[in-house]
């Protein structure tokens, strides 16, 4: 059987998609995290219960959201209260994942969505801000960073921590007070999927994406990754994952 | 309490709570009290220059855009921002509006970074920039509802978004944790715009509440817009919805297609061919000051921005509604 063809932002879509098991609660935001999400509940995960951090909880994603507050984030959906309701829900430990991206991140899993450059103010490039990423990133239990792969935005150190990662290595979340056993779980990016080591928390090559060697990645990471001896290789996408993604997630064709 | 970290962004609006309390007393009715008026009268009474203001929930979704544009129409400028927004607040900074901001986030959402808001703070015409989470933000005006000084949480911690804050870390006095301290902040204007109103303010919206219940709680001055003004009899059928109650309200619009090109849910969709107009215009600033000058400056009021859109295409999007 022929290779389907996609885009990689089409592949990112599909394997963050298989991250997210079914049964669980997930922070969603908006873009790619919306599509993964739709795509996992039509797939894999049907009792996918998708929290918006503007109040919409357990939404039947049946078309794809485009604004984290909009009516589509609570379509037939469990809840519909408001951004206290959501933070608060997670503060206390009931949501279980998290998604993520942003214009850098660094091995610790740390994210930069405010500015770019090495003022505050007034910056070389002003970002939109944290919004909810920095709650997102402190209170679900696991996190999982959407990210594309390149130098420019996989950096040794990061412009500024918006949203924390492991922060300065093992313990650091801890020392800070934020709730234990929290932080990055996956990066997916156009090349591979990581993760972190359990004793470094530095991040380390999990899997390398369709047609993609382990030189690529580590040539388009800005700084050292953990490789270890046995690297897994990320299936492509099927048809009918990309039947689902272009027929009934995204038909409108917003993002793919 | 002992404090370990202080963020080193500057407190842009006072915490007196005291204060605040006396204004309740004496500056707001505690009786039903005819609040009706006209985008013109709500915003030339209630904000003024180098006033600090806040709007709910945000560009495209049930966001008070007639009273927004007003705000631009009227010049009201050097404000001092609580920034969570889309549409709205880059109306503001592309028209030089803006001074100081609390941000959380700014920007154009599946359009990427908001232009206005990169011309304004890399020129730094945006004066100064204090860093906030989403929750972070909210848990602010929350603190403000409860009438206490800071609410201690558990975000932000760790980060250069507490760095550029005005939070604080603290040792907790029961349990030893660190915990991050949320300063209140009192707004002098909030406007939300809800799905109905009555004459008196009482407030109902339907679908995600957003932040419009601790924003409503924590404003001096609250103006709302409300898609349709229902008899108070409405109202007392359903009292269980009524998110804001009168007495926190100065000022009721009448503005349907208020949230227009944003969408207001189970009524209209929103206009994505006029939300990339913005998109596209406000890329340099003469297409952001041509833009304002046809939608905002260009028309007298929201009755004539409507004609201007035209009919057709509000019921376009009025159909486009996708239902329960």
């Amino acid at each position: 059987m022929a290779t389907p063809d996609y885009n990689p932002t089409e592949l990112m879509i599909c394997l963050a998609a298989r991250q997210i098991p079914d049964g669980v609660t997930a922070f969603i935001g908006t873009g790619i995290p919306m599509l993964a999400a739709s795509l996992a509940q039509k797939m894999h995960a049907p009792n996918l219960i998708p929290v918006f951090e503007f109040g919409g909880t357990g939404a039947i994603l049946k078309r794809l959201p485009r604004a984290v507050g909009e009516g589509r984030t609570f379509y037939r959906g469990l809840v519909a209260s408001g951004i206290c309701d959501t933070m608060e829900t997670a503060a206390r430990g009931f949501v279980d994942y998290g998604f993520l991206g942003g214009a850098q991140v660094d091995p610790y899993g740390n994210l930069n969505s405010t500015i770019i450059g090495p003022r505050h103010h007034p910056p070389k490039v002003r970002l939109p801000g944290s919004g909810g990423a920095n709650d997102v990133g402190s209170l679900c239990w696991r996190t999982i960073i959407i990210i594309r792969h390149d130098k420019l935005r996989f950096v040794p150190k990061v412009d500024f921590i918006t949203t924390p990662g492991y922060l300065t290595g093992p313990g650091a979340r801890e020392a800070a007070g934020l709730p234990p056993g929290t932080g990055p779980y996956r990066v997916v990016s156009t090349l591979a999927i990581l993760d972190f080591d359990e004793e470094t928390k530095w991040m380390r090559l999990l899997a390398t994406n369709p047609g993609v060697t382990v030189e690529q990645v580590i040539e388009n990471t800005g700084f050292e990754l953990i490789i270890p001896e046995h690297v897994g290789q990320n299936e492509p996408p099927t048809e009918e994952e990309l039947r689902i993604l272009r027929e009934e997630v995204d038909p409108e064709r917003f993002y793919i | 309490m002992r404090i370990l970290e202080s963020g080193m962004g500057e407190l842009l609006q006072p915490i007196d709570l005291d204060e605040f309390r006396e204004w309740n007393r004496e500056k707001k009715a505690h009786g039903l009290v005819d609040k009706l008026m006209t985008e013109q009268e709500a915003i030339s009474r209630f904000v003024y220059d180098g006033c600090y203001i806040g709007t709910e929930l945000y560009g495209t979704v049930r966001c008070p855009m007639s009273l927004a544009r007003e705000v631009v129409r009227q010049g009201k400028k050097d404000l001092r921002v609580a920034g969570q927004g889309v549409l709205e607040l880059d109306l503001w900074l592309g028209a030089h509006l803006v001074k100081t901001l609390d941000i959380t986030y700014i920007g154009l959402e599946v359009y990427g970074t908001s232009n206005c808001l990169r011309r304004e703070v890399e020129s730094g015409r945006v004066e100064k920039v204090v860093e906030w989470s989403n929750g972070g933000i909210t848990w602010r005006f929350k603190a403000t509802s409860m009438g206490v000084p800071f609410i201690p949480v558990r975000s932000m911690l760790g980060t250069d978004t507490l760095r550029y804050s005005a939070a604080k870390v603290a040792e907790c006095p029961f349990t030893g944790m660190k915990v991050c301290l949320i300063p209140a902040l009192i707004l002098d204007v909030g406007l939300i715009h809800v799905h109905r109103a009555d004459r008196y303010g009482n407030a109902q919206i339907e679908g995600i509440s957003g932040f419009a219940f601790e924003l409503a709680r924590a404003s001096k001055r609250l103006i709302i817009s409300a898609e349709e003004i229902v008899d108070t009899e409405e109202i007392r059928r359903y009292p269980d919805r009524t998110i804001i109650p009168y007495y926190l309200v100065d000022a009721v619009v009448h503005a349907p297609f208020g949230s227009y090109p944003g969408e207001m849910v189970y009524m209209y969709e929103r206009d994505e061919e006029a939300i990339r107009e913005w998109v596209e215009a406000s890329k340099t600033e003469e297409g952001t000051q041509a833009y304002l000058n046809k939608y905002v400056y260009g028309v007298a009021n929201h009755q004539e921005y409507l004609e201007l859109v035209g009919w057709e295409r509000l019921e376009r999007v009025k159909a486009a509604v996708e239902g329960r």
